[in-house]
């Protein structure tokens, strides 16, 4: 993808946000822009509050400071019906898929579009089998999501954060558990989501392969100094950082 | 050859057009969204059956405006109908976006048997079928049974492995922790016995035999019943619930491979405390029952304490309080063994954590049930 293709818009932009559990901060000050159509990395080490991250992004955990802005659009201030409004917007891919266990895959998909969208029962069946194909599922609507391996709850898992055409996508250590060829695979499958739908994709995680293969955006969280220490592109921040540390994360402690 | 077929809400349209001899142009104008009613793929296969000639599908989306799954799911089932139809799907004229999710919607074929078929099985083969599972579960139930006996004389003998706290704990979580739930279930059974007893009594003036009734219903039966049946509903539930969600999250297995018998290490702590504990809430059980009566005969009937307590005390036997401490041991084995053996059956998922707590909740009260009816016969035939 081309710089010139790249829209210098911002979709979501966290300002000043301060998490904590309790008394306890997990990271302070940060301040970064998710522009639209970016595939924008939240890294960092085990630990340092990526995911506690993606929790504020997306609207279940209420920030200590600060604000997630979608557009101008500030989510934490913002009426009970325009968070919904934003929320429905979003789709995420949680670690280990959380599919429903007590509904087959094609009821997991169907239950979005039941709840939010007046399509009939075949139209949905329709859909939800559509989904399942795009990631590579075709045929298995009927299983259950303890029939089928880790790597396969995991798409199905994006396929049911793809059920409304959800403008952005959290994707929360996609790779984790899969075996490489599968994460490369999964990789890819993102890469195609966003040149088709155009989505803008944030994705959670420390696997350096993801990181450089799909990323065009990022921001690293230090565990030790509790707060961000750069944001941008990761092959540049690879060339042009000095921070040791982040130096270190980017090239598995060699540099 | 037109033709037009607009939509009611008029935002998106579908209209044909046969620019050459054996191509069907498909026009897809406006916004082809979900939220829209989308024309149907039909439209599509009546213009190609209407015409033989055609051989080749050809789209153009210049006035398209939006599109989502709606637009990539219209398109699917025109593909599948063409390839069923032997007609060439031309792409081209298709934005960028939907040609590439088009693509990936048919790179993985549906894999060959990964469907599941809705079998009508017969009325016999499923009565079979159920009558084998049956059976298996029997023979499941008896080995667990059989397994958690040799645990208990490994106990005996000293050799089972297990950990002292967490025995301790158990104990904690099924013995003092259930004492307010079992004050207030007791209290209110004397009263009820007590109350329905004195309507009757009073009849023919003995007002006094409530202490009878009640001392005599708590002790040899209904005590042991009740803390019964509040162990099922409260520890029975607990112990499912705990070790089908250790099965889910594959601790059991973790146990195992470590050479550790889960029977040991989860089943025998579990069925110790609950043995040692139930006699002990029984005789609290029973105590609480005829202070239930009592409250009712000094309260209503106008008996006083020292006279109702006597009467008590001149109603009961050892043997009524052996034979209610007897079913109250009972029934601590059968709640300790209904609740551990649903929880080891436990599947993967989490529903069924659920139906394991359920299923060990309904096992143990029918247990308690039948227990106390075979019981109270046996007691009865042999005159104790």
């Amino acid at each position: 993808m081309s710089e010139s293709e790249t829209n210098k818009e911002p979709h979501i932009t966290v300002k000043d946000l301060t998490m904590a559990y309790g008394s306890f901060v997990v990271q302070h000050d940060l301040n970064f822009e998710v522009n639209r159509s970016d595939i924008f990395i939240i890294m960092g080490g085990s630990g340092c509050g990526k995911s506690t991250l993606m929790r504020h992004m997306v609207g279940l955990k209420s920030p200590a400071k600060g604000q997630v802005l979608y557009e101008d659009v500030n989510f934490w201030e913002a009426g009970p019906e325009q968070r919904d409004l934003i929320m429905k917007n979003i789709g995420i891919l949680y670690q280990s898929g959380a599919l429903w266990s007590s509904m087959t895959l094609a009821e997991n998909i169907a239950l979005p579009l039941a709840e939010y969208t007046d399509l009939t029962p075949g139209q949905i069946r329709e859909i939800a089998s559509l989904k399942l194909a795009l990631v590579g599922l075709a045929g298995f609507e009927d299983y259950y999501p303890s029939e089928i391996s880790g790597g396969m709850c995991k798409r199905a898992g994006l396929a049911r954060a793809l059920a409304l055409d959800p403008d952005i996508l959290f994707f929360d250590e996609p790779s984790a558990g899969l075996d490489p060829i599968s994460a490369s695979l999964l990789d890819d499958l993102i890469l195609e989501l966003r040149e088709s739908l155009g989505s803008t994709i944030v994705v959670v995680t420390h696997e350096l392969a993801s990181i450089f293969a799909i990323g065009n955006n990022s921001v690293f969280l230090d565990a030790n100094k509790k707060t961000m220490t750069a944001t941008g592109d990761p092959k540049k921040l690879l060339e042009e950082t000095k921070d040791p540390e982040l130096r270190k994360f980017l090239t598995r402690g060699k540099g | 050859m037109e033709a037009e077929i607009k939509n009611t809400s008029e935002s998106c349209e579908l209209s044909f057009d046969r620019p050459a001899g054996d191509t069907l142009l498909v026009r897809l104008k406006g916004s082809w969204t979900i939220e829209q009613k989308l024309p149907s793929d039909e439209e599509v296969g009546r213009q190609v059956e209407a015409d033989p000639a055609i051989k080749q599908i050809a789209f153009d989306a210049g006035g398209l405006s939006g599109w989502d799954s709606g637009l990539l799911s219209f398109l699917t089932k025109i593909i599948n109908q063409c390839s069923a139809k032997n007609i060439s799907v031309n792409q081209e004229g298709l934005p960028e976006g939907i040609r590439k999710l088009v693509q990936l919607a048919f790179a993985v074929p549906e894999r060959k048997g990964a469907r599941k078929e809705a079998l009508r099985e017969s009325l016999l083969s499923r009565i079979g079928a159920s009558s084998i599972a049956a059976g298996q579960s029997s023979l499941d139930t008896f080995n667990f049974i059989g397994e958690a006996s040799v645990v208990f004389l490994k106990f005996l003998v000293g050799k089972a492995h297990y950990q002292r706290s967490d025995l301790i704990l158990t104990i904690q979580q099924c013995g003092v922790q259930a004492l307010p739930i079992v004050s207030l279930i007791s209290v209110l059974v004397g009263l009820i016995l007590a109350f329905v007893g004195a309507v009757q009594l009073m009849m023919f003036g003995a007002q006094i035999f409530v202490a009878n009734l009640v001392g005599i219903a708590m002790v040899r039966v209904m005590g042991a019943v009740m803390v019964g049946i509040i162990m099922a509903g409260r520890t029975g539930a607990a112990f499912a619930a705990q070790i089908g969600t250790m099965q889910v999250n594959e601790e059991i297995d973790a146990l195992q491979t470590l050479g550790i018998s889960p029977m040991e290490f989860l089943v025998l702590p579990r069925m110790l405390a609950l043995i040692l504990m139930m006699p002990l809430l029984c005789v609290y059980a029973d105590l609480m029952g005829v202070l239930g009566g009592l409250i009712v005969g000094v309260g209503m009937l106008d008996l006083n304490i020292t006279q109702y307590l006597d009467q008590t005390r001149a109603a009961l036997n050892l043997s009524s309080f052996f034979i209610g401490l007897f079913q109250a041991e009972v029934f601590g084995v059968l709640v300790a063994l209904a609740g551990c053996l649903r929880g080891m059956q436990c599947g993967r998922s989490a529903s069924s954590v659920g139906d394991a707590a359920t299923s060990a909740v309904v096992t143990s009260i029918v247990c308690i049930i039948l227990a106390t009816a075979l019981i109270t016969v046996v007691t009865n035939v042999l005159g104790i």
